[in-house]
């Protein structure tokens, strides 16, 4: 083979692995992308039962309900529109009634948001980005909640 | 005064590095050697000013100032002296010190032993560091100061964010850091390589060392992150594909490409221009990772805070920096003179392989962490990329690359052989070929593919194997020869062998884990049993524990083998920080050989019951020792003869075509 054959070969193989790649990516992108969608969305946008998304707000306040086997029922709120959430297991650390919130899952044929995961947050002042964008979205954002995003210091916001 | 100090010597590592970024250049341009031989010097010093600013950072956590805001924020007087010293780099500001420490340390590092290197190589990629180093000068000094006092000095402090007290934070970020920084050696050789417009195979004997260490580091950072993340988050999960993960993900396998893209330009001289491409992204997506993980625009236990002018920073030193390699990789990389010539079928086209998916790999954990972030900014829409997108992406890429891999160190140089290296192989892929038929027997509801993928990494193992009793002849000779011929192997032959073997080991530890693991979420009360794969915990009830800065609320278990031996006790808490009125969860690990029993606790229920998470983890401790091995293996070939003994003299580009072997 001359210089020139093989380097063709070398940009043939670098092409082709290229080319599985991207189908691979745009394949994945196609199943396995989840949209994230606040209560707001979910009611305006008609999510259709059975689509996968990330539904985030904050736990309304009082709405806990602790059930058997470590079933749970609440609501996710964005001010404007509510939403129901089931969810099975254990919850985050750092859930609480009132704090920010995002879970995944499908939304059954009930209007019911059943999540098969709850994301966990990593500290009691962290606000999940996508849900303090939906709050400013839905004219829901306070201060505090910006005063508590930027000052990460735990003892005096409690 | 102590704080003023460090502040002090942080602006003169500032300076420093401005002189080292600008005068050896021009002693390069101007052939002056007294301005060339500044950069040794200005490095050197320019370490002990940051190390200086960094140890009067460390002794005001240590002697609890809190008369300085980032003590104040982030220390609490009731630590554990080693949390106290750790969190210097729990927080931004700390954790930008130690960036710009280790950054200092490999250029002094580069300065102190790099005698051999030709003079205008050296000042110039000691100028490039600097540049780098100034530059993260700057960014501390304008935007992340760790040495800002406040007025009214408080009595105590805010405490670090209880996720972060625990020993793996003494040792994930500096790890991760070595590695991350450690690339931005390959880089300023190969910039300064390009401002030369001359590279030869020299160049990758003197930098592979650097690219090794690196590695090496990162390896085993990552491996720690993981082990982390899998006891101290409480669902023991070990890899996430978070974009932080990913992040870290990244510059590992542009290195791992870079380490075996070296070994090609080093032996045959060829693949330069590639090669220096490599160094250049490799760097690069530690520096994406750092903007990534410091700016703010994901939100995870790492963003510590969220200012947009440091992002926006960061942003402009990643567009400098990336943008001006890459620009001056294109204009200048078609002036480097084309090297050795080799068959598609030979090592080096092995090796090529091994390139071409890895950055392919590479360029999927690329997209999918990138590309929530681009359609955000462009549409607004929200999205998230989960394990689902890397799994039918990353793994595919992967699957070949794995299968190929036992090949590349049985053939020749310049032309292999495939049907003698298969030949060789036969034994390996028998023994793998009974891996699977042995996991399908003892299967018990794992997905199909599962033991393929034992299959697989029983044959990665095998291979290395293999390659180790070609070298030595151990079946064929006897064995007193066979061991001489152990040890008078390169060393570096080890390394392969011993990295290659890491990869199957982790292989295996993470197809056990994901196919074979259980797990059991229930709620239970005192005297309850839970089963699981053969082992029966018994829940003896809640009870209290005091620490240093926490409270502990903790469940005593037992556990017995389902024939009623007993094996032990396992107590895992939930541990509340009064200082952040935090709760973590502490989970209890039980190892049985290389699999865990893992236990964690959740909020007790109001009805008086427990829920409670507990998981069977087969061989997930493989996970992290094949990383421990790979990192053997890393040391291996660093100790290899040819790169203790010193580099030769930079080859003419006479000796550049001579094949090197």
């Amino acid at each position: 083979m001359t210089r020139k054959q093989r380097r063709l070969v070398l940009i043939g193989a670098g092409v082709g692995v290229l080319a599985v790649a991207v189908a691979l990516m745009l394949n994945a992108f196609r199943d396995s992308i989840v949209f994230f969608n606040s209560p707001s969305d979910v009611a305006e946008k008609h999510v259709s039962p059975g689509t996968r998304i990330r539904l985030g707000g904050l736990v309304k306040t009082g709405s806990l309900v602790r059930g058997n086997d470590l079933r749970v029922r609440f609501e996710v709120t964005d001010g404007n529109h509510e939403m129901p959430v089931t969810y099975q297991g254990v919850l985050p650390d750092l859930f609480r009634e009132g704090q920010g919130v995002v879970a995944e899952g499908v939304i059954d044929g009930a209007g019911v948001f059943d999540a098969d995961t709850i994301l966990a947050k990593h500290d009691e002042t962290y606000m999940p980005k996508e849900v303090a964008d939906a709050l400013k979205k839905s004219g829901h954002w306070k201060d505090d909640y910006a005063q508590r995003a930027a000052m990460p210091i735990g003892g005096g916001s409690k | 005064m102590i704080p003023e100090l460090g502040h002090y010597a942080l602006m003169l590592a500032l300076g420093l590095a401005l002189i080292q970024g600008v005068m050896p250049i021009v002693g390069t341009r101007t052939n002056d050697p007294a301005l060339m031989s500044i950069a040794v010097p200005a490095a050197q010093a320019q370490f002990v000013f940051v190390a200086l600013a960094f140890a009067s950072l460390a002794a005001s956590y240590v002697m609890s100032d809190f008369s300085v805001l980032n003590v104040f924020e982030n220390s609490h007087s009731q630590m554990p002296l080693i949390y106290r010293l750790t969190s210097v780099w729990g927080n931004h500001e700390g954790s930008m010190m130690l960036w710009v420490l280790i950054l200092a340390l490999f250029g002094a590092l580069v300065a102190t032993f790099g005698t051999n290197l030709p003079a205008t190589l050296k000042a110039n990629a000691l100028a490039v560091q600097a540049w780098i180093a100034a530059a993260f000068h700057l960014f501390i000094l304008t935007t992340s100061n760790p040495f800002i006092r406040i007025p009214d000095a408080p009595f105590e402090g805010h405490d670090l964010n209880p996720i972060l007290q625990d020993p793996g934070l003494a040792i994930h970020p500096p790890l991760l850091y070595l590695g991350y920084v450690g690339f931005s050696i390959s880089f300023s050789f190969a910039i300064a390589a390009l401002i030369e417009g001359r590279i030869d195979a020299a160049w990758a004997r003197w930098v592979r060392p650097w690219i090794l260490g690196a590695w090496m580091c990162l390896t085993v950072g990552i491996a720690m992150g993981s082990y982390w993340a899998y006891y101290e988050l409480g669902w023991g999960g070990f890899w996430f594909w978070d974009p932080v993960e990913n992040a870290s993900l990244m510059p590992w396998l542009a290195g791992t490409a870079l380490l075996h893209s070296a070994v090609v330009m080093e032996k045959r001289a060829a693949l330069k221009v590639w090669t220096i491409l490599l160094a250049i992204l490799a760097f690069s997506l530690s520096l994406i990772g750092t903007f990534l993980v410091r700016s703010g625009v994901l939100t995870s236990v790492h963003a510590f805070a969220t200012d947009p002018t440091r992002g926006i920073f960061i942003l402009g030193i990643l567009v400098v920096f990336i943008g001006g390699a890459l620009s001056l990789y294109a204009w200048r990389a078609p002036l480097l003179k084309q090297g050795g010539l080799f068959a598609p079928i030979s090592r080096e086209g092995a090796l090529v392989f091994n390139n071409l998916f890895l950055t392919s790999a590479c360029a999927t954990v690329f997209v999918g962490t990138l590309y929530p972030l681009a359609l955000e900014a462009l549409t607004g829409d929200k999205i998230s990329v989960g394990p689902p997108f890397f799994n039918a992406t990353f793994g595919p890429l992967f699957i070949p690359l794995m299968l190929v891999m036992p090949f590349g160190p049985l053939m020749g140089w310049k032309r292999g052989d495939i049907l003698s290296a298969a030949q060789r192989l036969f034994a390996a892929a028998i023994l793998s070929a009974i891996a699977i038929a042995a996991a399908f027997a003892l299967d018990h509801g794992g997905p199909v593919l599962a033991p393929f993928g034992v299959g697989i990494a029983v044959f990665v193992m095998a291979g290395a194997v293999t390659d180790v009793i070609e070298r030595t002849m151990i079946m064929r000779i006897p064995l007193w020869a066979a061991l001489r011929r152990a040890v008078g192997l390169p060393r570096s032959a080890w390394g392969t062998a011993f990295a290659h073997f890491g990869i199957g080991v982790t292989l295996l530890g993470i197809i056990g884990v994901t196919a074979w693991g259980t797990e059991r979420i229930v709620a239970i009360r005192t005297g309850d049993s839970i089963d699981i794969a053969h082992y029966r915990l018994t829940f003896d009830g809640l009870f209290n524990r005091t620490g240093p800065n926490y409270r502990d609320v903790a469940g005593r278990f037992t556990v017995r083998r389902t024939s009623g031996e007993l094996v032990g006790e396992m107590e895992p808490s939930r541990r509340t920080f009064p200082a952040r009125n935090m709760a973590t969860t502490e989970a209890a690990l039980m190892t049985r050989g290389v699999s865990q029993l893992y236990l964690s606790l959740g909020d007790p229920n109001p009805d008086g019951t427990v829920p409670v998470r507990l998981y069977f983890k087969p061989h997930v401790l493989l996970i992290w020792l094949g990383a421990i091995i790979m990192f053997i293996g890393g040391g291996l070939s660093l100790s290899d003869r040819r790169l203790r003994v010193g580099a030769p003299r930079p080859a003419k580009a006479k000796a550049v075509l001579q094949p090197a072997e």
